[in-house]
Parts: structure tokens; C-alpha cells; sequence
């Protein structure tokens, strides 16, 4: 045994030899890179599994063809409506997610009085940060069968309302991303320096002012940041997709105002496509399951691509310093 | 002098801003009450009807869920006898396993990014652990129940094992074990991140003074960086626990759809054995949510979700205060 772990570990940065180790040392060094090892086949074993699945079943007409209830697989066409699902789905809850959260976060920081009211909030941004996101789920569904919530979604027969559509997914949605763009906005605000605001209060200019002008364009990059972790968030969420966005396959328009009607209707998304297309769900067809899981994947990947360009390329306003 | 009306009124304006944000951000508080209120209230019923014994075990869950889902119309003969300990004891278990297995792994991978990796590899592992940590957990989902959950159930469970149980439950792949492994696997990233955040972030001064004391580099890894960041290893793992105590479109795909207790009497078997988390059960039963009784019950299983996260949470929270000390929080 210790043998093998010297065998493996002098080709680290090789600033000592592992000759003096003691073996039970030896031994903890060789778990070390079992279990770096290990992580490094995992990872490659899911993304190449994917990467297989999704090239040998993803054909482009796939991605432009309404899906149909049917029971030849032949005969269900493609996943164009969960693509826009997830798209509108992703719109909706970032854009409420980010003004809410970007004003928590600078009332956190520049703010903050009293005191015990910011940490009641930081804790609750905590909290909401925690809770499962089935919880989310079915709390929206009693909250927005209130009858004032009756706009966001249809009124069934006998003056229920069903509280299933885009608009409360959306809503709830935005609760999942809510907590990360408040954590990198409140980083972003937090690495500013002190004399950046003081010089900005001896221009004689309010702190409201100093915030909209000078911390705001430099937190831009953090917001962002945020912003795109919470829209990866959303768009990987299954529970409140399977709960609150009916389940429709195709997209279900409600009522005749344009735009509205397509908000207020109900739908489906990329997660709630995978999660019916798989044994579990009643359509089983696991060839579309993975095609759409790809599409899905690709898109996760993309945003985080997207988040690792703002964060390299965070720059900063020449004024800091 | 002329300028003052304009700052009387950029102060008046300060001040509406203070309070307009102050608003926006209390807010969370409004909600978190509002989701207490409104998830209880629903639930009460459940609970009332059944006191303590909610929490305790004696019959079969899904036998018991089906007579709340037949209950007769009439309110007052709503049947609302609930007994959810297997499925309290199938979330404590999946999340526990796959909370300890993760955490012992998590932090020997973060030590192994953190000092012993190549650089080359260094660079390829960190990005793509944040990536893992972003897949949605339906993806492995779906890779659980077409690849892992046939494979358990073809070549891993004989069929003297299949037999031997076959008049309790049914075994055929969606299991405990498959439940924790790919739940383990979805959670490590997030504490990998964390971690490997928090040991970076120890003063190098430190390590270097141990290593100038003669210490190796793998006991100054454990004694002074492992240390300084317990609180971060802390909060990864209550961050884990949250996330794993709150899967529910993932175990409801492989961990087997029955509320069955997994017991450890039963030697080996007791990890093939099905079970059934509370989030994956009102994902399984979301179609009754409109049969009154039915969805109170629901509502009471998310209850205990929400009180169990709440706290999870606080522990969080609580433990990161003392990461501000080393000004990364």
C-alpha cells in the first residue's frame, strides 16, 4: 500500500518527497487521489454518456416540430414547445428576480438600518435560498388559487381558480434565483472600495444618486454574474415546472389579449419534457428524453460558459483603485 | 447657498430611496411568513387529525394515502389516518447517506484541487465541478433510471434475493442505494465548491509557518487549512443536506415508487430495497392535489420539509458568521 503511494504521488508539485512521510500519511495522500481520480471518471462518464445519447438521438427536426400526444414514438413529434417554455419560463423569472434582488442587495449594504431588520433579511434570503423547490411549488399553487391571483392563470368551472400557468411558475421561479442574485450583487457592491463612495459624497451628490451612478455600473459584471446563475437555476428546475405549469404538452393559450394569453396559458418545459418522456412519466420514450436532456444540458453549459467569461472578464471601471 | 433646495430635496429623495429598498427587501420576510402561514394552514387538518402518531409508523403509507385519496365527499367522513414514518425514515436515510459518503468525499477531492492536483488538471477540474454542480438534477435523473436502476436490478440483485422479500416488496433495481449514489453525486459538487473557496482562502502565512516547522505538507493540509475552514466544510454540508433533503423529480425517478421503510435486518437487501422521500412522494401524488383531503396531506408533508429546511438553513447561516472573521462570506 505504500508502496503504490509513492509510486503515485512524487509527480505533484515535487517540492518534497513523500519518502519521509509517515504511511498513515501516505495512505491519506493516496485516498486524496483515489478521490480526485475518481471525480474526474465520474464527470467524463456523465458528460460523455450525454454527449453519446444526445448526438446518436438529436435530429434538427426535432427541435422545430410541436410535440403531439400519440402512442407511435414516430408520430410524437419534436420538443419545440418545451424549448419555448423553458425560454419564457427563464424570461419571466429573472426579470423578476433581478430588480427584487439587486434592491436587496444594495439596501443590504448601503443601508441596512436598523440592523436587526438587515440580518432578519439576510437570514430570509437564507431560507428562501434553502427551501426545496417542491415547497416553492405547491405553496404557489394555494397562494395563487386566491381569487385576487385569478388574472395569472383561468377560472375553472365552479369559480376555482387553477393557479397553473406561466405566469405563477414564472413567479415562483424567480424565488429559486432571487438568493443568487442577491449573493453576487451583494459581492460585487461589497468589493468596492470605501473611497470610491466617500469621493462620490464629497461631489456633494446624494447616496442615492452615488448608487445609481458610481456603485450600480460597477456592480454591472456581479448583477450579471447572478443573473445568469439564477437563469441556469431556473432552467433546471423540474418540481415547479411539473406543479405549477399544468401539463400540457403544447403550449395552451388562455383567454385573447395577444401576449397575455400565452403568460396566462399553461405548458411545458425541457425539464418536465425529460421527466415524462423517462420510464417515470407516461410517455416513455427515452430517445427523446435524452435528445431533449442534451438540448437541456447544452443550454446549462452555455450559461455556464457565459458566467465564466463575466467573471474573468469582470472589468472594473478605471476609477477603482 | 442656492443650491440648497436642491440638496433638501436629494436628501428627501435619499430618504424615499432608503425606504422604497427597504421595502423591496423586507419583502423575503413578508414571504417566508406568508409561506408558513399559507403551508400550515393547509396542512393542519392532516396533523390534527392524526397528533403525534403523524410522525410514527403502523400500516402501509401507500394504502393509507389511497383511502385519503378515495375519502367520500362528504367533509365530515373525510378519512385522514396518516402514519408517515417509513417516508420520513426513507428521507432521513437517502439524505444521510448521501450527505456523510459526500462530505468525506467532497473534502478529499477539495484538499486533492487544492494542493495536490497537477496544474493541469487543477484548471480542467475546477470549471467543470462548478458544471456539475448546474445539471439539472432531472439529467440524473434520467441517467439513474435508464442506465443505473436496470443494471442494479439485472446483474446486482439475484433472484434468490428477489425472492426472499418478494411477498413485502418488489425489487427490481429502483433502490436505496442507486437513490444515494446519484443523489451523493449531485451533491459533492456543490461541496466541493465551497470548500475548495474556503481552503484557498486560508493565509498562506499559516501553512507556510507550519511547513517551516518541519510539518509535511499533508498534515499542514489537515491540522491548520482543514481547521481554519471548518466553518465553510460546516456550512457546505448543511447547503448539501438543504439540497438533498429537498430532491424530489430525481429520487421520485430511482428510488422506487412504494413507501416501504428499507430495513437494516434484512443484511444486504436493505440497500436494494425501495423507498420513498416526502418531496418525491407530493411530486408522485401531484395530480390529487385537488382532492381536499388528499392535498392537505400533501401540504403536510411539505410542512415538515419546510420546518426541516428552515432550520437547515439558520445552522447555515449561524455557521458562516464566523468565516466573516477571514472577510470571504
Amino acid at each position: 500500500m505504500a508502496a503504490h503511494a509513492h509510486a503515485v504521488a512524487p509527480r505533484t508539485r515535487a517540492v518534497e518527497s513523500t519518502r519521509s512521510w509517515r504511511t498513515l500519511d501516505r495512505i491519506g495522500l493516496l485516498f486524496c487521489w483515489a478521490a480526485g481520480i475518481a471525480l474526474c471518471l465520474i464527470t467524463a462518464a456523465i458528460v460523455l454518456y450525454m454527449l453519446v445519447k444526445g448526438v446518436q438521438f438529436l435530429r434538427p427536426h426535432l427541435l422545430v416540430t410541436h410535440p403531439q400526444p400519440d402512442l407511435d414514438q414516430s408520430k410524437t413529434g419534436g420538443f419545440l414547445d418545451p424549448i419555448l417554455g423553458t425560454l419564457i419560463l427563464t424570461v419571466i423569472g429573472i426579470s423578476v428576480a433581478l430588480p427584487l434582488g439587486v434592491a436587496t442587495a444594495v439596501w443590504l449594504t448601503e443601508y441596512g438600518r436598523p440592523a436587526s431588520l438587515a440580518r432578519a433579511v439576510e437570514s430570509g434570503v437564507e431560507i428562501v435560498a434553502g427551501t426545496p423547490s417542491i415547497v416553492l411549488a405547491i405553496f404557489g399553487l394555494v397562494v395563487f388559487q386566491q381569487h385576487i391571483f385569478s388574472w395569472m392563470s383561468f377560472t375553472a368551472q365552479g369559480n376555482a381558480v387553477f393557479a397553473r400557468s406561466f405566469l405563477t411558475a414564472g413567479a415562483m421561479m424567480s424565488l429559486i434565483a432571487l438568493p443568487l442574485v442577491v449573493g453576487s450583487t451583494r459581492e460585487a457592491l461589497q468589493s468596492i472600495p470605501r473611497h470610491v463612495r466617500e469621493a462620490s459624497y464629497a461631489l456633494g451628490k446624494s447616496r442615492f444618486a452615488t448608487i445609481r451612478r458610481v456603485l450600480l455600473p460597477a456592480a454591472r459584471p456581479g448583477m450579471a454574474t447572478g443573473a445568469t446563475l439564477g437563469m441556469g437555476r431556473i432552467a433546471g428546475d423540474t418540481a415547479i415546472v411539473v406543479i405549477l405549469l399544468g401539463a400540457s404538452l403544447q403550449l395552451q393559450a388562455e383567454g385573447s389579449t395577444p401576449l397575455l394569453k400565452t403568460l396566462r396559458g399553461t405548458g411545458s418545459t425541457l425539464t418536465s419534457y425529460v421527466y415524462n418522456n423517462s420510464p417515470a412519466g407516461e410517455g416513455n420514450a427515452p430517445q427523446k428524453a435524452y435528445a431533449a436532456a442534451f438540448v437541456l444540458l447544452l443550454i446549462v453549459v452555455a450559461l455556464n460558459f457565459a458566467v465564466d467569461v463575466l467573471v474573468r472578464r469582470r472589468k472594473e471601471p478605471q476609477w477603482i483603485r | 447657498m442656492a443650491d440648497l433646495p436642491g440638496r433638501v430635496s436629494g436628501q428627501r429623495q435619499d430618504r424615499r430611496a432608503e425606504l422604497g429598498l427597504g421595502a423591496l427587501a423586507s419583502c423575503v420576510l413578508l414571504l417566508i411568513v406568508g409561506m408558513v402561514v399559507f403551508v400550515f394552514g393547509k396542512a393542519w387538518p392532516s396533523f390534527a387529525h392524526n397528533g403525534l402518531a403523524w410522525f410514527g409508523g403502523g400500516g402501509n403509507v401507500d394504502r393509507q394515502l389511497t383511502d385519503i385519496f378515495n375519502s367520500p365527499a362528504n367533509p365530515s367522513n373525510y378519512v385522514y389516518k396518516m402514519h408517515a414514518w417509513p417516508l420520513l425514515y426513507g428521507t432521513a436515510v437517502t439524505t444521510l447517506g448521501a450527505v456523510v459518503i459526500g462530505i468525506t468525499f467532497a473534502l478529499l477531492s477539495a484538499v486533492f484541487i487544492v494542493e495536490f492536483a497537477p496544474a493541469q488538471l487543477r484548471r480542467v477540474l475546477e470549471p467543470v465541478v462548478r458544471l456539475l454542480a448546474a445539471v439539472p438534477s432531472v439529467i440524473y435523473g434520467l441517467i439513474g433510471i435508464l442506465v443505473i436502476v436496470p443494471f442494479v436490478g439485472n446483474h446486482l440483485i439475484s433472484q434468490g434475493r428477489k425472492e426472499s422479500v418478494q411477498f413485502v416488496v418488489q425489487l427490481n433495481g429502483t433502490s436505496l442505494l442507486v437513490a444515494v449514489l446519484i443523489l451523493t453525486v449531485m451533491i459533492v459538487p456543490i461541496m466541493i465548491a465551497i470548500m475548495v473557496d474556503a481552503l484557498r482562502a486560508v493565509p498562506s502565512a499559516w501553512t507556510e509557518g507550519s511547513a517551516a516547522l518541519g510539518v509535511n505538507r499533508w498534515r499542514t493540509i489537515w491540522s491548520i487549512s482543514v481547521r481554519a475552514a471548518r466553518p465553510a466544510i460546516v456550512a457546505a454540508a448543511v447547503l448539501a443536506t438543504a439540497r438533498a433533503l429537498g430532491e424530489a423529480i430525481m429520487l421520485s425517478m430511482v428510488s422506487g415508487s412504494v413507501g416501504f421503510a428499507p430495513n437494516p435486518i434484512d443484511g444486504l437487501t436493505f440497500f436494494v430495497e425501495p423507498t420513498r422521500p416526502l418531496a418525491a412522494t407530493i411530486v408522485d401524488n401531484a395530480e390529487g392535489l385537488s382532492v381536499k383531503p388528499f392535498g392537505q396531506t400533501l401540504y403536510a408533508f411539505a410542512a415538515v420539509l419546510l420546518v426541516s429546511s428552515m432550520f437547515l438553513s439558520l445552522a447555515g447561516w449561524a455557521a458562516k458568521q464566523p468565516l466573516r472573521k477571514y472577510g470571504n462570506a
